[in-house]
């Protein structure tokens, strides 16, 4: 079932959750809404859900009006970050609720629940816990139990709200997926809400990235990341380091370097912020040719597979912090108060006025 | 995760504990407070019951007047509880599950019979209902008596009784949040379906306990009762009532021996909290292991 939200806004108290939102989801894709708190991705969850209603605006499901739908109408298997499972019943029950609770005429014999309870417990490979009551189980095995729940009663939509946010780092990993594999298996329309970038990027078929009640961007996971559409987007998907100067007609200056920037040719001497990513900057011994800033390794420290390097500008205070792979870290030898020069390798350049 | 819990109680334990004489110095005082306020005097209201033997209390506890007092007391009861009981279901899930303007004041509403003496909630009635009160002249046009008659001692025990269940249960509703039964209606639960499946079975305990506590003292009320009653033996005197009339009439025995049915539904009451109280805990750090 495809999803459009047409025009949204919400408001809690003197809170703007949501301000005109407008999206579209496909029939059977997986939609990421990423965003930093507050930024309306769970209220515009919820919303579609049932579970609030917009203030303004309209949901349509498969092009029909589904705003004025009951929850329970609405045909959709809500998962939450705190897996709310019924506490009092056992990880069967739990799973058995959606179609024990059907009406008389619709609801399935006992035998037919038995038989799709086991083959969702299969699904989430918990068969031999079907006893067991939530309090005995792990984070991770919950939250698998909450997804299927939310699965038992065939929704045609699947939300899921931080569903991965209040597990540990590894589980975290593996949960996120097996949550693409079963999509991959299923192909329900999804939606889940993270404020996790990487889960999103590697989730997802495509991302919503929100901000402040607003619909930043959206695109694919790699149009996303490669071609961020604002400034904000360039901030909050990794690491990013700031360069301010100016823009004129398709050249930027930037820390004494001289970038071309196409997208701007039409700016006047504008103020402009330039945004690289750490991985974008090389560290170079010499700095032949133009396009590198001389700076002073300041700090080194290794993260796993990549090493991470402080550098300050020469010339300014200003610090600015490079990511490589470690064996391009260990060619270099690098040491802490050494001379090098810094090449951003990528640089989008924003003028100042978009900003604001 | 129990292993760990446990782990760091006894660190705790460890580096806050006083010495051995300070311990065993308070729980005596606290004991002894106990025995000398509590024990005591229900020992003495057993021992004065049964003074003039086992025949004597039967006799007395079956003496017309008292049974009478005994009905009544039940009748009320009977209503007063399970009014109650809706009414707190109600006002909890109101204000633990939704917002909405004037929800501190509803709860400041809930906590007055806490806050006014049982004496003026009487008198509020009386001046109500009382001949001389607002709907005075119309009741007794139309020939309902309800001063000094058994629908104003019911109301009179509502009205002090009302907070206990509401009380209860708001703290629990409250932990325990709202996304169970949103969970539910998501899978398809109609309203009705949610609470019996979902929420009653959570709060359980807490409808128990309140509903003990509730019973308790609206079989227990004395002084609003007091004002509104009008003391008419074998029609409008409820136990408590029959115990005052039968102090000042000498006859101490007999007074005990009644006095002695409430001594023993305070028993019950505190066996049956203790284990409502113990199972609600239960529930609540459930409900935080799950968070």
């Amino acid at each position: 079932m495809s999803i459009e939200i047409q025009a949204v806004s919400k408001s809690f108290g003197t809170f703007t959750a949501l301000k005109d939102v407008s999206l579209k989801v496909p029939s059977g894709e997986l939609v990421a809404l990423l965003g930093p708190s507050g930024s309306g991705k769970t209220s515009l969850l919820r919303i579609i859900a049932g579970l609030e209603s917009p203030d303004s605006g309209r949901i349509l499901f498969d092009g029909e009006e589904a705003t004025k739908r009951q929850v329970q109408e609405r045909q959709v298997g809500f998962v939450f970050q705190h897996y709310a499972l019924f506490r009092h019943m056992t990880v069967f029950d739990n799973i058995a609720f959606g179609l024990t609770v059907k009406p008389k005429k619709s609801r399935p014999s006992k035998q037919e629940i038995r038989d799709k309870v086991h083959n969702l417990l299969k699904l989430i490979q918990l068969e031999n816990l079907a006893d067991r009551y939530p309090a005995q189980l792990s984070g991770g095995q919950r939250q698998r139990v909450a997804l299927a729940r939310a699965l038992a009663v065939e929704p045609q939509v699947l939300l899921l709200d931080e569903p991965f946010g209040a597990l540990d780092a590894k589980v975290r990993l593996e949960l996120r997926r097996w949550l693409r594999r079963l999509h991959d298996e299923i192909h329900v329309t999804s939606v889940f809400v993270t404020h996790d970038q990487e889960e999103a990027l590697e989730v997802a078929d495509r991302i919503v990235v929100m901000n402040e009640g607003r619909i930043e961007q959206e695109g694919t996971p790699s149009e996303v990341y490669d071609r961020p559409a604002t400034p904000f987007v360039y901030d909050f998907l990794g690491s990013v380091n700031l360069f301010h100067g100016r823009v004129h007609e398709g050249t930027a200056q930037m820390a004494g370097l001289d970038l071309s920037s196409p997208e701007n040719a039409s700016a006047q001497d504008a103020p402009a912020v330039g945004y690289v990513r750490s991985h974008d900057i090389a560290i170079e011994r010499d700095g032949n040719g133009s396009g590198a800033i001389k700076a002073e390794v300041r700090y080194l420290l290794s993260v796993g597979p990549l090493v991470r390097v402080d550098l300050v500008l020469s010339g300014s205070d200003r610090t600015i912090e490079a990511e490589l792979p470690r064996d391009e870290a260990d060619r270099l030898q690098l040491q802490v108060g050494e001379q090098v020069y810094a090449r951003p390798r990528k640089m989008r350049v924003f003028v100042e006025d978009y900003q604001i | 995760m129990v292993g760990k819990g446990l782990h760091k109680k006894e660190r705790k334990g460890a580096t806050v504990t006083e010495p051995a004489w300070v311990r065993w110095l308070l729980i005596s005082v606290a004991l002894a407070f106990l025995a000398l306020f509590l024990v005591l005097p229900l020992a003495a209201v057993f021992a004065q019951a049964l003074e003039k033997g086992w025949e004597a209390y039967l006799a007395a506890l079956k003496e017309p007047d008292t049974i009478s007092a005994i009905r009544l007391t039940l009748i009320t009861a009977a209503v007063c509880v399970p009014l109650n009981l809706f009414f707190g279901i109600v006002a909890a899930w109101a204000i633990a599950k939704f917002s909405f303007p004037g929800k501190s004041f509803l709860i400041t509403l809930i906590d007055l019979p806490f806050s006014v003496s049982p004496v003026v909630s009487g008198l509020i009635y009386v001046l109500i209902f009382g001949l001389q009160g607002w709907l005075g002249p119309w009741l007794q046009e139309h020939d309902i008596k309800i001063i000094f008659a058994v629908p104003g001692i019911i109301l009179a025990t509502i009205f002090v009784t009302f907070p206990f269940i509401a009380r209860e249960l708001i703290p629990l509703m409250e932990s325990q949040g709202r996304e169970e039964e949103e969970a539910a209606l998501t899978l398809g639960a109609n309203g009705l379906q949610t609470f019996l499946r979902v929420t009653f079975p959570n709060i359980k305990w807490g409808i128990l306990y309140g509903v003990i506590l509730c019973n308790a003292r609206a079989m227990g009320e004395f002084g609003a009762v007091s004002v509104v009653s009008g003391h008419v033996r074998g029609s409008t005197n409820t136990i408590p009532l029959q115990v005052e009339i039968l102090y000042n009439e000498y006859s101490y025995a007999a007074a005990f021996a009644v006095a002695s049915l409430l001594a023993l539904l305070a028993l019950v009451t505190l066996a049956v909290k203790t284990v409502s109280e113990w199972k609600m805990q239960q529930t609540i750090s459930a409900a935080e292991t799950e968070r």
